[in-house]
C-alpha cells in the first residue's frame, strides 16, 4: 500500500453564497495519477488550488508529506502546477521559463541550465530553449509548462485542465505522453478535468465531484461499471438508467438501476431471452452510424429509454435493426447496478 | 462597411479640413520661427535662423526650460511610484471602497484645471506657509498620476493573475514575483503613462499659475508672460516650435511602445 502524499480533510470553500467545495476528505497516494473528474462549478479546481495554495479553504486542512500547509502560501509548498492558460512568462525565452523556478531558489546557474535542458528533451523540445513563448504552438507551449513544473522535482504535480486548450488529435496524443512522462518521473500527478474519457484512459483512481463534494471515488473500472450515484452513471458514461415504474415491470425491484449500454444487446422480438438475463420491448427511436459502432435509442413500452451500442463488426449495420421497429433489449443481471439518486 | 465614392470624397474634404485646421497653424508657427520679419508679419520676407540662436542665449528662456523638465521629471517620478501602487492595489485586491477610491484618483483629470489650481491655491496659501517649487510639483502630481494609473491597471487587467500565481508556484515571494514578473511585464506600459505624464506636466499653465511659488516661471508661464512684448515675439516663436517638435516625440514614443507590446509581447 502507497503511503498518503496528501491528506486533506473537511475542506470547504465558499465563495459569497455559494459554497463551492463542501468539506472534502481526500487521500492522494504516493506516486499515482488521481483525476479530479467533474462538470464546471463542481469544486475539483477549487481543490486543487486549495492543494497549491492560491484559495485558502474556509475551513478543513492539508497536508502534504505529513506537514500541516493549510497556512502556507504556495512558494513554500512543495508542489507544482501546471495552468489551464499555462501561464508561461511572455518575456522570458523558453528556457528562462523553465529555469525560473531553480533561479528564485539560488540553484546554480550550470547545475539549473543543465536540468532546464534536460527537462526540455525529456518533453521533445530540444533546440527551442531560445524561442519565445510566443512562438510555440499551443501544444508546444503546454509541454514547455510541464517542463517548467517538472524541472523543479516536485513531489505532487498538480495539473489544471492542461489539455482544455488542445484540438481533439493533439489531446489524445498529450494524454498518452503525460501518461508516459508521470510513469518515467514516478511523480505524483493530480489531474483536474471535465473530460471523462481523458479521466478514464489517465487515471490510476478517479475523484468524481459534484455540488462540492465527492461523489465517488474508484479506479476507473470501478467508476465506470459500478457508478455509486445517478449523476456518477451519467457523467462517467452515458446516462442510461432504469428508475420507478420501469425498474419495477422490468427487474421487479424499486429503485434506479444503471445498464451501460454497451452491454445491452438489440435482438428481434421474437427472439428467446437467455437465463441471468433480463429483457424489456421496446421501439427503436434512433439508429445512430458512429464508425466503430451503431446507437439506438430505444423507447421503452413500459416508460423511459435506454441506450443501446453495438460494435460494427460485420461490414454491413449490426443487427440491421431501422427506426421505428419493435424490438427487444436484452442484459446479464450481473450488468445491472443499483445507484443512488 | 463599404462607402459609395460620393461620400468618401466628402469625407476626404471634411478630413482634410479638420487637419487643415489643427496643422496649418502649428506650419505657421514654425516657419514663422524662422521668419526674417521682427513682427509677426505674413508672408515672412526672408528666413534666417537668428531667432533661434537668440532664444537658446535668452537666460529667460534657459531657465523656464530647466524649470519646466525639473517640474515634469519631478512629477512623474512622483505619479510613476504612486500610480503603479495605486493601480496594484486596485487592479489585485477587492476591498471595501475599491471603486470610490478609483474614482477619486481619476477625477482630478476631469475637473477644470482652473478649480483644481484654485483649490490647491487655497490650501497651499492657508495652511501650508506659502506657495514654492515644491507645491507646483505636487500640483502637476495629481493629474500625472492619473495618466500613470489608467496607463498601468489597463496592463494589470490584460495580464490578468495567473503568471503571478506560477510565479509563486514555482517558489517565488511576493517580492521576486514583483521584480521578476510583474514589473518587467508592466515596464512599457508604466514608460508609455510616464511620458504622457510627462508631457502634461510640460505645457500645463493653469494649475501652474495657481501653484508655483513667485519668480517660478516654467516655459509655457513665460511665453504667455512674453507674447505681446514686440521685442520678444520672434523669439515666442521660436519657443513655440521648439515645444512643438518636443511634444511630438513622447506621443510618438508612447504610441509606438503600446503598439509592440500589442504585436510581440502577448500574454500567454
Amino acid at each position: 500500500m502507497a503511503s498518503v502524499i496528501i491528506r486533506a480533510r473537511g475542506l470547504t470553500r465558499r465563495f459569497g453564497d455559494v459554497v463551492a467545495v463542501d468539506g472534502v476528505n481526500l487521500d492522494v497516494l504516493e506516486g499515482e495519477f488521481l483525476t479530479l473528474l467533474g462538470p464546471s462549478g463542481s469544486g475539483k479546481t477549487t481543490v486543487l488550488r486549495m492543494i497549491a495554495g492560491f484559495e485558502r479553504p474556509d475551513a478543513g486542512s492539508v497536508e502534504i508529506g505529513g506537514v500541516d500547509v493549510t497556512g502556507v502560501p504556495p512558494y513554500g509548498r512543495d508542489v507544482n502546477t501546471v495552468f489551464q492558460d499555462y501561464a508561461l512568462f511572455p518575456h522570458m525565452s523558453v528556457l528562462k521559463n523553465i529555469e525560473y523556478g531553480l533561479k528564485v531558489k539560488k540553484v546554480p546557474r550550470a547545475e539549473r541550465t543543465e536540468r532546464a535542458r534536460a527537462a526540455l528533451a525529456s518533453v521533445r523540445l530540444e533546440g527551442y530553449g531560445d524561442r519565445a513563448p510566443s512562438q510555440l504552438s499551443g501544444g508546444q507551449r503546454q509541454r514547455v509548462a510541464l517542463a517548467r513544473a517538472l524541472v523543479n522535482r516536485p513531489r505532487v504535480l498538480l495539473l489544471d485542465e492542461p489539455l482544455g486548450a488542445l484540438d481533439l488529435k493533439l489531446r489524445e496524443q498529450m494524454q498518452v505522453e503525460l501518461k508516459e512522462i508521470q510513469r518515467e518521473v514516478g511523480i505524483t500527478f493530480v489531474f483536474v478535468t471535465h473530460d471523462q474519457d481523458e479521466a478514464l484512459t489517465m487515471s490510476d483512481r478517479i475523484v468524481v465531484f459534484n455540488e462540492g463534494r465527492i461523489a465517488q471515488l474508484g479506479t476507473p473500472l470501478e467508476v465506470y461499471e459500478h457508478p455509486a450515484t445517478a449523476f456518477v452513471a451519467g457523467f462517467v458514461g452515458t446516462s442510461n438508467l432504469l428508475a420507478g415504474e420501469a425498474a419495477a415491470a422490468v427487474l421487479g425491484r424499486p429503485g434506479t438501476w444503471s445498464v451501460r449500454p454497451e452491454k445491452i444487446r438489440v435482438v428481434g422480438r421474437d427472439a428467446s431471452v437467455e437465463p441471468g438475463c433480463h429483457a424489456v420491448r421496446g421501439t427503436v427511436r434512433e439508429v445512430v452510424y458512429v464508425g466503430m459502432s451503431t446507437r439506438f435509442v430505444v423507447d421503452l413500452e413500459v416508460g423511459g429509454t435506454l441506450m443501446a451500442v453495438e460494435q460494427n463488426s460485420d461490414a454491413a449495420n449490426s443487427g440491421g435493426h431501422l427506426r421505428g421497429e419493435p424490438v427487444l433489449l436484452t442484459w446479464r443481471t450481473e450488468h445491472e447496478y443499483e445507484v443512488q439518486n | 462597411m463599404t462607402l459609395s465614392r460620393g461620400t468618401k470624397a466628402v469625407l476626404a474634404v471634411l478630413a482634410f479640413i479638420a487637419f487643415s485646421f489643427i496643422y496649418i497653424p502649428l506650419g505657421v508657427i514654425l516657419i514663422n520661427s524662422f521668419s526674417a520679419d521682427k513682427g509677426l508679419g505674413w508672408p515672412p520676407s526672408g528666413l534666417t535662423t537668428q531667432w533661434w540662436a537668440k532664444a537658446i542665449e535668452n537666460d529667460g528662456v534657459r531657465e523656464a526650460l530647466w524649470t519646466s523638465i525639473w517640474v515634469a521629471a519631478v512629477a512623474t517620478l512622483v505619479a510613476l511610484v504612486l500610480g503603479t501602487l495605486l493601480s496594484l492595489a486596485l487592479g489585485r485586491y477587492r476591498f471595501f471602497g475599491r471603486e470610490s477610491i478609483s474614482l477619486v484618483v481619476v477625477l482630478p483629470i476631469a475637473l477644470p484645471g482652473i478649480v483644481t489650481g484654485i483649490a490647491l491655491n487655497n490650501v497651499f496659501t492657508t495652511f501650508l506657509g506659502g506657495l514654492t517649487i515644491y507645491t507646483l510639483i505636487i500640483g502637476h502630481a495629481t493629474f500625472c498620476i492619473v495618466v500613470v494609473y489608467n496607463n498601468a491597471l489597463a496592463r494589470i487587467r490584460r495580464l490578468g493573475g495567473s503568471v503571478e500565481e506560477a510565479s509563486a508556484d514555482l517558489g517565488a515571494n511576493a517580492w521576486q514575483t514583483f521584480t521578476r514578473v510583474t514589473f518587467p511585464l508592466m515596464r512599457s506600459a508604466l514608460v508609455a503613462g510616464g511620458v504622457l505624464a510627462f508631457g502634461l506636466s510640460f505645457d500645463e499653465i493653469i494649475v501652474t499659475t495657481f501653484t508655483a511659488g513667485p519668480g517660478i516661471t516654467t516655459l509655457p508661464i513665460w511665453i504667455y508672460q512674453n507674447l505681446f512684448r514686440p521685442n520678444q515675439a520672434p523669439i515666442v516663436n521660436v519657443v513655440a516650435a521648439a515645444l512643438v517638435i518636443i511634444s511630438i516625440l513622447p506621443i510618438y514614443i508612447a504610441q509606438k511602445l503600446s503598439s509592440d507590446d500589442d504585436r510581440g509581447a502577448g500574454v500567454m
